[in-house]
């Protein structure tokens, strides 16, 4: 029988210092030879790109707007462009005494949309203030009653782009919510149907639907009658939107275990009771962030709808540099003043979606 | 004996064209009465109970239930469904609804009632059940015993005459099997019919009426609890015993 021997371990050394911001960079930036060598490539990139960024844009800048004084100034911006160009940027060709009415337009219809993002003011009335809201919108761009009439045509910038946005998101959703659920239908036409309208959307590129929505369509259409151009243009995003909606809000609709629809089967809910009370609500809170990605991709592709010479944001940004020979050499800093617009509205709506993601999942903290 | 309250006559069932999954089941199952039903997996158990309130279509044969012939008639299969209430396996809760939600949801919305209405009735089934006290919680935050005790109030909310247990015990940890167990014989002390698929032989031998053995989609040996697990008249019968029991 062997005698054991028991001898302590060596003492390891002291655990090096996890606190601190000197804490911080070690374990984050320099925790060995491979995240070392990232952060020095990293930070060396950023250190020489970041000084010659924030020399173009600040410290070498001009910020008069007086384009003869700028032509000197080669290697800064110039962001007089924005201070004299902002109104044909973001109210287009809206006649230029009558700007006020496009942006009581959009306050009008910014303070809405804020207002609907809050669960407080989830109340009966908030559909009569949407109505209340469009109609008001409608009345002060078009005018009428009082207010000079302006045509759609001359609608344009910020304004255009929101309403395009706006509706046609509230009116794929809808949309979508049917084509999805026709999709997994039991009836074969519908089925068949739904599967049609979402594979052959989906294969042609948003510009060709526009360009059918607005210059073959009315080829169709009976001698005389005539749809405005606004409105063909909103239809081909609603449907383009609506086909790419139903398939992410199809793949929400799959991940329901079929005990779900068993259970309401057997509670007597009907078809519409279950989808509406059971399945949709979980299908929906599912693929939140798919649909918030899609309601982004839709407020951005509405830029393209200055190929059938709508000049919403992005139009109205060429539509007012290309028109003034001064003014075209700086449309980098054009571009840069609509990005950041573009920005501010998807940032809120992607913060907004992580909001509802955290309402939605609340049933399912243990 | 009285009009049975469910009447299997020839009932017929394929999965697909060949699995043969019911096999001319004849059964009459009285009002009142408490059925169990076992048999190895595979056998049609499931099936058999899913058919008197539609989940499954059967494809032969006449299924009458408490009256009403079940066919394509949807009208029909919603008053059946209105008398007939179910236990699954998986609790299947909704859980994105709270406890008193998922209790209130089809009283309100098939029986109609108002709110106030539905969440007492909801709130007596609670009491029935033990389980009050969670009644704003969400499924997920419950243990599975409470699960299942929750979705047989939920099923008891539209008070239906007919109960079908689909091995409700099935799913859960041991400890948790008896607070389930305990709810059903309950239930079954209150008049209520009931058929359940489970292969809680204690359960059997406490409530039953009669036990039925299936193997195979065909109902293979049916008698009272005593008779059939000391006396089994089949190989197939005594061979599953044997297996359920023997350890």
């Amino acid at each position: 029988m062997s005698v054991r021997v028991f001898q302590s371990l060596p003492a390891r050394p002291a655990p090096v210092q996890q606190g601190g911001a000197i804490g911080w960079i070690r374990s984050n930036l320099f925790a060995d030879l491979r995240t070392t060598l990232s952060t020095l490539i990293i930070g060396g990139v950023l250190l020489w790109y970041l000084p010659m960024l924030f020399n173009w844009a600040v410290l070498s800048a001009y910020w008069l707007p007086d384009a003869q004084a700028c032509h000197p100034v080669e290697v800064g911006a110039c962001w007089g462009v924005v201070a004299e160009k902002y109104r044909l940027i973001i109210f287009g060709r809206y006649p230029f005494e009558e700007q006020w009415r496009p942006l009581v337009a959009t306050l009008l219809m910014m303070a809405l949309l804020i207002a609907s993002c809050s669960r407080a003011f989830w109340k009966p009335w908030l559909v009569l203030a949407w109505v209340l809201v469009l109609a008001a919108f409608f009345w002060l761009m078009l005018g009428g009653f009082g207010l000079s009439p302006v045509e759609t045509d001359r609608w344009g910038g910020l304004p255009l782009t929101l309403l395009l946005s706006t509706l046609s998101i509230a009116m794929a959703f809808p949309l979508a919510l049917l084509v999805a659920l026709g999709r997994r239908s039991e009836l074969p036409a519908i089925r068949t149907l739904c599967t049609l309208y979402v594979e052959l959307i989906r294969g042609v590129p948003l510009i060709s639907v526009l360009f059918m929505a607005s210059f073959m369509f009315p080829l169709f259409m009976p001698q005389g009658t005539k749809i405005d151009v606004l409105i063909r243009v909103l239809a081909g995003i609603t449907l383009f939107a609506a086909a790419y909606l139903a398939e992410v809000i199809r793949g929400g609709l799959q991940a329901i275990p079929k005990g779900q629809v068993e259970a309401a089967a057997s509670l007597g809910l009907s078809y519409w009771q279950t989808q509406r009370k059971v399945v949709l609500p979980q299908a929906l809170a599912m693929v939140v962030p798919g649909i918030m990605n899609n309601f982004i991709a839709i407020f951005k592709d509405t830029s393209l709808v200055t190929i059938v010479s709508l000049y919403e944001l992005t139009g109205a940004l060429g539509l007012a540099l290309n028109s003034d020979a001064d003014w075209r050499p700086y449309k980098i800093e054009g571009y840069v003043f609509i990005a950041l617009i573009y920005f501010a509205f998807c940032f809120a709506m992607s913060r907004y979606s992580l909001w509802v993601e955290a309402q939605v999942n609340k049933g399912k903290l243990r | 004996m009285s009009t049975p309250i469910i009447s299997f006559d020839k009932v017929n069932k394929w999965y697909g064209n060949d699995f043969h999954v019911l096999r001319d089941i004849d059964l009459n199952v009285a009002k009142g009465e408490r059925i169990v039903i076992c048999g190895p997996s595979g056998s049609g158990k499931s099936t058999l109970i899913r058919c008197i309130n539609r989940l499954e279509e059967h494809q032969q044969g006449r299924l009458v239930v408490d009256g009403i012939e079940l066919s394509d008639d949807l009208k029909a299969i919603d008053t059946i469904r209105k008398q007939v209430g179910m236990v699954f396996q998986q609790f299947n809760l909704f859980p994105h609804l709270t406890v008193l939600e998922n209790l209130t949801l089809s009283p309100m919305w098939v029986g109609k009632l108002p709110k106030k209405e539905a969440e007492e009735r909801a709130m007596q089934q609670l009491e029935r059940v033990r389980i009050a006290e969670q009644a704003l919680k969400y499924p997920l935050q419950l243990s599975g015993g409470q699960q299942q005790r929750v979705a047989i109030a939920r099923a008891l909310c539209l008070t239906p005459k007919i109960m079908l247990f689909d091995e409700p015990t099935s799913a859960l940890d041991p400890e948790m099997i008896k607070e389930v167990l305990d709810v059903m014989i309950e239930l079954a002390g209150q008049g209520i019919t009931m058929l359940c698929v489970t292969h809680e032989m204690g359960f059997a031998k406490a409530v039953a009426d009669r036990v039925i053995f299936m193997d195979q989609g065909q109902i293979v040996e049916q008698n009272t609890p005593e008779q059939f697990f000391n006396h089994p008249q089949t190989d197939r019968a005594q061979d599953f015993l044997s297996k359920i029991l023997g350890h």
